[in-house]
Parts: structure tokens; sequence; C-alpha cells
């Protein structure tokens, strides 16, 4: 293939070149890099959100790429209200009309029933006649939606009025995604403390964390009590107080917070202060609108979702308990800190704003 | 040209003859007998000596390695139940599986063997297999006539792997308390533990721990280099330099004290190595045992020493920033 000159040359010349190829790739590589890196700049850019003084790691961090808005804020159905006339009918207990409705006009009524259809893609959603179990939980449902917009309006508004429609956690699905089932004890033949934790499940995140702590702190006991979420004594020196968390409690905490960041797209700092996570009065101001949360699920899961028991058909139950899909903060929030970027979904629909009394349309006269 | 050329990773020279077996058993030397044979290996040779054997075992060997077999195959059984005797799962999740301890209402009581009683059952085979491998390591000593050195430094490493699983526990009243064994899950522990007592970082017997442990990891570094460096001047006869200095502690010697002001000496780098080793499982094995026993919130404790800072001034959370900066809509759009 070479010429003969030169295959004799190289015979009488032998020389090692993998050393110094070695070398040269190397160096050359580097210099390659980071000139690529310095011309084009960081291939994966990250952003960061201040939560606190600078200097004292308050920040949230993203890859720039995450934080385009979500792909659901397009899909979201709206349309402007019908302001009613002086005196105009309503729709009352005509047939099929949910009792959380009776006090709209048909064309506001036809409207929001239009953009349920659409929101939870069910297409005969509260079609007169309809006996399905949809019906039934669509009453329960509107009534949730109607009393978290007007009794929780510390969480859904907290920072800009953004509000909750089925569309929040449906995203044009029947069944929600992110809904959560009981599932503990997630191993065999142990019992108690062994069994709940150390698997791999979609409730622990794929930790080896218990896989208990939704059901443990978002359900109401027997008596109503809902177990304490808390990891420390607040106290230097021991003094065995009753009540004062163990470790099981330490690390069943530390499981819930783990899924409230992964729900939120958040890290620790974005509630706490990386100081003292522990001290109520040097939190951050997200702490608070997160508490209001928790108690939030507690009620809704007591008064809207848990009765649906026996209303579901078996094929919607849980895979291990037949429990009702049940629902806690990634369910609406998947991943980001307002559900749907902070879309502010109420707007257009005062009808679901309020749950005791007539909507108010003023905004649009 | 000059270019490099690698023959081995660390040992230069790998030299073959007849294996040293050791002294006969008739020359006064106690204990049982050796395996018979031996044999030449290159990978370890790279790395140390190359000859694998004679081993010596001994009754504190054998009752060390029958126990701890049982520990390690209850744990695995226990992890191989839980996955209901998949095999399959049990490589999947082997990681996430654990033996974990007895449920805090048991306290000190033995358990039911499904809520950790095979724990107990496990540790207790655990806690005679160290010890009595310790026990060898003092006899072994005490056979070939040396000092008990290596001995007491485990020693040190088994005073922290007690206070976690013995000490502790029953000064807090339940084996609850104690470390689950798994890979996961013992980290799981590590973080619930010092979350659950206000940040173990505050703990000042944890900082000591860690001072010994990075102090540990430059001394052998700044030793090994040393050596290293002057063994062309047969540095790495250590014993003979110790006793006769050469021209390589006095370089050696040289270089460090006109680097820092100060210098080992040939026999005082050991002992520097061999404290910061040992002390660093005794401190943190006191920081262990005081936590939850003495101190229940060691941030605050920090504090009221003035060994954290106490802000009371405003935090600044003026300074938080906005949603609509980061991948949020602004209020109102839609």
């Amino acid at each position: 293939m070479f010429p003969k000159w030169f295959d004799n040359w190289n015979k009488d010349n032998p020389t090692n070149i993998f050393g110094p190829a070695i070398a040269v790739g190397v160096a050359g590589s580097a210099v390659f890099v980071a000139a690529m890196i310095v011309g084009f700049g960081q291939p994966f850019p990250t952003e960061s959100q201040q939560t606190g003084p600078r200097g004292t790691g308050m920040h949230v961090q993203e890859f720039v790429s995450d934080l385009a808005v979500y792909p659901d804020v397009e899909g979201f159905f709206t349309s402007e209200p019908i302001v009613p006339a002086e005196g105009a009918a309503m729709m009352g207990s005509a047939d099929g009309v949910p009792p959380a409705l009776a006090n709209l006009t048909p064309e506001n009524y036809e409207r929001l029933v239009t953009a349920m259809r659409d929101w939870t893609g069910i297409p005969d959603l509260l079609e007169p006649g309809n006996d399905s179990y949809q019906t039934q939980v669509a009453y329960s449902m509107i009534e949730m939606t109607q009393n978290i917009n007007q009794n929780w309006i510390g969480h859904v508004q907290a920072n800009a009025e953004v509000g909750v429609t089925c569309y929040t956690c449906h995203r044009g699905q029947a069944v929600p995604n992110n809904v959560w089932f009981k599932v503990s004890p997630v191993n065999s033949n142990v019992a108690g403390w062994s069994a709940n934790q150390n698997r791999v499940t979609m409730v622990s995140n794929f930790t080896s964390l218990p896989s208990d702590y939704l059901e443990t702190y978002l359900l109401a006991d027997e008596n109503g009590n809902y177990a304490n979420i808390g990891v420390h004594d607040l106290e230097s020196r021991v003094q065995q107080q009753p009540g004062d968390p163990l470790i099981q409690q330490a690390e069943r905490t530390y499981a819930f917070m783990n899924y409230f960041a992964n729900s939120l797209g958040v890290n620790c700092v974005f509630c706490h202060n990386s100081r003292a996570f522990y001290d109520p009065g040097q939190v951050t101001p997200q702490w608070a609108t997160a508490s209001l949360g928790i108690a939030m699920v507690q009620e809704t899961l007591e008064l809207y979702i848990l009765p649906l028991q026996d209303v579901l058909p078996a094929d919607r139950l849980g895979p291990v308990y037949a429990d009702v899909p049940k629902l806690a903060c990634r369910t609406c929030h998947q991943g980001e800190q307002q559900p749907l970027n902070g879309l502010n979904v109420i707007r257009n629909w005062p009808e679901l704003a309020v749950l005791d009394g007539a909507p108010d349309y003023s905004a649009f006269e | 040209m000059a270019y490099f050329e690698y023959q081995n990773i660390f040992t230069q020279v790998q030299v073959r003859g007849e294996p040293e077996m050791g002294m006969a058993m008739e020359d006064n030397i106690q204990g049982g007998d050796r395996t018979r044979t031996a044999t030449f290996s290159n990978l370890a040779g790279w790395l140390g000596n190359a000859q694998i054997g004679p081993i010596y075992l001994g009754w504190a060997g054998v009752i060390s390695m029958a126990t701890g077999l049982l520990w390690f195959n209850i744990v695995g059984l226990n992890m191989l139940a839980q996955v209901d005797w998949s095999l399959t799962q049990f490589v999947r999740q082997l990681f996430w599986l654990a033996l974990e301890p007895p449920g805090p209402e048991h306290g000190l009581s033995m358990p039911p063997l499904n809520d950790g009683g095979w724990y107990i059952i496990s540790s207790f085979f655990l806690l005679v297999s160290v010890m009595s491998w310790w026990l060898r390591t003092y006899l072994l000593a005490a056979q070939h006539k040396m000092g008990k050195h290596i001995a007491w430094a485990f020693l040190a490493a088994i005073w922290l792997f007690l206070v976690l699983g013995l000490f502790r526990p029953v000064l807090m009243g339940s084996w609850s308390e104690a470390v689950p064994y798994g890979i996961f899950p013992h980290l799981d522990w590590t973080t619930a533990f010092s979350i659950r007592y206000g940040n173990l970082y505050y703990n000042p017997f944890h900082a000591l721990s860690i001072v010994f442990l990075y102090g540990s990891v430059l001394l052998f570094a700044m030793h090994g280099a040393t050596i290293l460096a002057v063994s062309r001047y047969g540095g790495d006869r250590e014993l003979e330099q110790i006793y006769d200095r050469g021209t390589a502690s006095e370089r050696a010697g040289l270089f460090w004290r006109w680097t820092m002001g100060f210098n080992a000496t040939m026999e005082g780098i050991h002992r520097w190595a061999w404290w910061f080793a040992v002390l660093t499982p005794i401190t943190g094995g006191i920081g262990i045992l005081l936590t939850g026993t003495v101190v229940d919130n060691w941030f605050i404790w920090a504090i009221e020493h003035n060994f954290a800072p106490e802000y009371l001034g405003a935090y600044g959370y003026e300074a938080y920033g906005t949603y609509q900066d980061f991948g949020g809509i602004a209020p109102g759009g839609n």
C-alpha cells in the first residue's frame, strides 16, 4: 500500500509512537473541550431561584431546559363567562344537574360542562340520564373544587390568583396521574417497622425510605387524629418527654419531605432555612403555604375522596387494598412550584370559585 | 527520544523462588497447623507480596468465620424472605433490602422473629464473630512475639461498632436505636439519626472524628509519598532507618522541616498515623454515645455553648426570587 522506500525507512527507524500519541491525544482533547466550553458555554446550563439572603445556600436550582412551560398549559380549555341578565332563569334541579351547579344560568352551565368534558376527557360527562358512577363522582369533585377555591384560598392563591379546576389534576384524562394508593406492608414475612420500607415503590420515590408516610400523615386514624409530622426534639438536653419523635418518625418524615420536594420540583431550602430546618421562626414564607397545603389535602381526602370508596367500580380501586385512588401534592403540582406553571385557571370560572352562594361575575360586567 | 513505558502498577520486580513457609512447628511457635501449600499470583504481586498462603486460622478464626457466616446468611435469608423468596427480586432490590432492628414498641425485650427477632439473633452472632476475630489478631501478635498495636487499633473500631449496636441502644432502652443491616437502609438510618438529633455536624465529637479521619488520610498520603520519594536512598527500609538513620531519613526530614518547619521522625510518623487512625472511631463513638442519651439537639446545644451562631436579626427574605423568573407564568396570565 505504501511506497517501498517508506516501508524500508520505517523498518530502519523503529519508533514507539504510543507514548507521544497518548500524551498528545490527552492534551489535545483537553484543549479542545476547554475551547468548546469557553466558546459555546456550558452545554447543560442551570438557573437558580434565590430563596433567602445570598451566601447562605438558600436557592433552588434547575436545568434551564427544565424551566420551559409545561406542555399541559397549552391544552387548557377555557372560555369567558356569559354574565347573566337580571332575574335570569337558573338550572335549579333540572335532570342531571349537580346540586353544586344549581345556581347557574343554562348558558354558563352548558359552557362549564363543555369545559369539564374537555378537562377530564369524559365525552358524556353529566349527560342527562347518564347514571354511570362518573356522574356521582363528578357531583363530589365539583364540590371539592369549589371548596378548595373558596376555603383554601390561602394555598391556591398564596402568591397570585391561580386556583384549581378539574384540569389541574385531570389534564384531559379520566383518571389523573400521580394518584396514590395504600401499599404497606411492602415486604413479605415481616411485621412492624421492617414491613413498610426498604422496597422500590412509586410512593417511596424509588428510595428505601418508608412507603407508608402518605397514609400516616394524610389520613386520620380511627380517632380522627393525624400523626405528628416532626423530626426533632427542641430541647438541647434529654428530658424524655412522651411524644418525642424517634429515629423512625424522623425517617418517615424525611420520606414525606422528599415527596414534597419531588412533587414541587424544589429542594429543602424552598421552605426551610439552611441553618435551622427545625425552627418555625426561621422558615421561608413558602413553609406556611406548604403547611396549609397539608391541611388542605387532609380535609379534601376526608370530605371528598374517601367517601367515593363505595362509588367507584372495582377496576378503579387500588391493587393491594382495593382503596380509593387518593390525591396529594403531586397530583396537582406534577413537579412544578405552582400547578400548570402558575397558570390562572380560575379567572374565567367563577362557577367553580364558590362553594356557598352564587358565582361572582362582577369582573366580566 | 524519551517516552514513558509502564511495566507495572506498584511493584517493580516480582521475585520467585521456593515459597516461604514460615518457621517449623517445633521452633516454639504457638498456635496450630498452617495450611501446607502456597501459590504465587501475578495479580497479588502487582499490589504486594506475590505469595498466597500458607494461612493459619486457629480456633478463634474458625469461630469467627462460622459465626460471621451465620450472621451473613441470616441477613441474606431475611432479605430473601422479604421478597417472597424470589431470586430475581432479591438481586434487583438488593441495595434496598435490609434486616431491620425491632420497632420501638419492643424496647429491650426479645421481639418476634419477623419483627426484629432475627436482627437480635444475627447481631449476637456478629458480636461473637467480631470479638473472636479481635482475639485472633491479639493471639497471632502474641504468637509472633509482636506488640499488640494492631489488636488495640482494631478494638478502637470495635468500640464504635459496639456503641452503635449495643451500648447506645441499651442506654436508650430500645433495640430500635440500632443500625439496620442493608446498603441503602443504613444510609437512611444515618440521615434520620442526624436529622433527629438536630444535625450531627454540630456534635463536637463528630467534628473531632472527621478531623482525625481526614487527618489520617493526609498523614497516610504524606508518609507514603515521602517514603517512595526517598526509597532510592534506602528509605523504604524503614526499620533500618529507625535505628541507623541514613541519608534517606535526613533528606525526608529536611524536606518537611524546610516545607513546614517541623518534621516527624522515622519512627514517630507511625505513632502519628496510629493515633490519628485510632482516635477517629474513639471520638466518633463518644459522639454517638452522647447523642440521645445526654444531648437531644446538637444545633441548639451548639448555640447554647457559643459553638454555632445565633441569628436574631432579619433574614432578608426580600431576596426571595419570584416564580415568574424561574419558569412560572406571570401572575394573571392565562
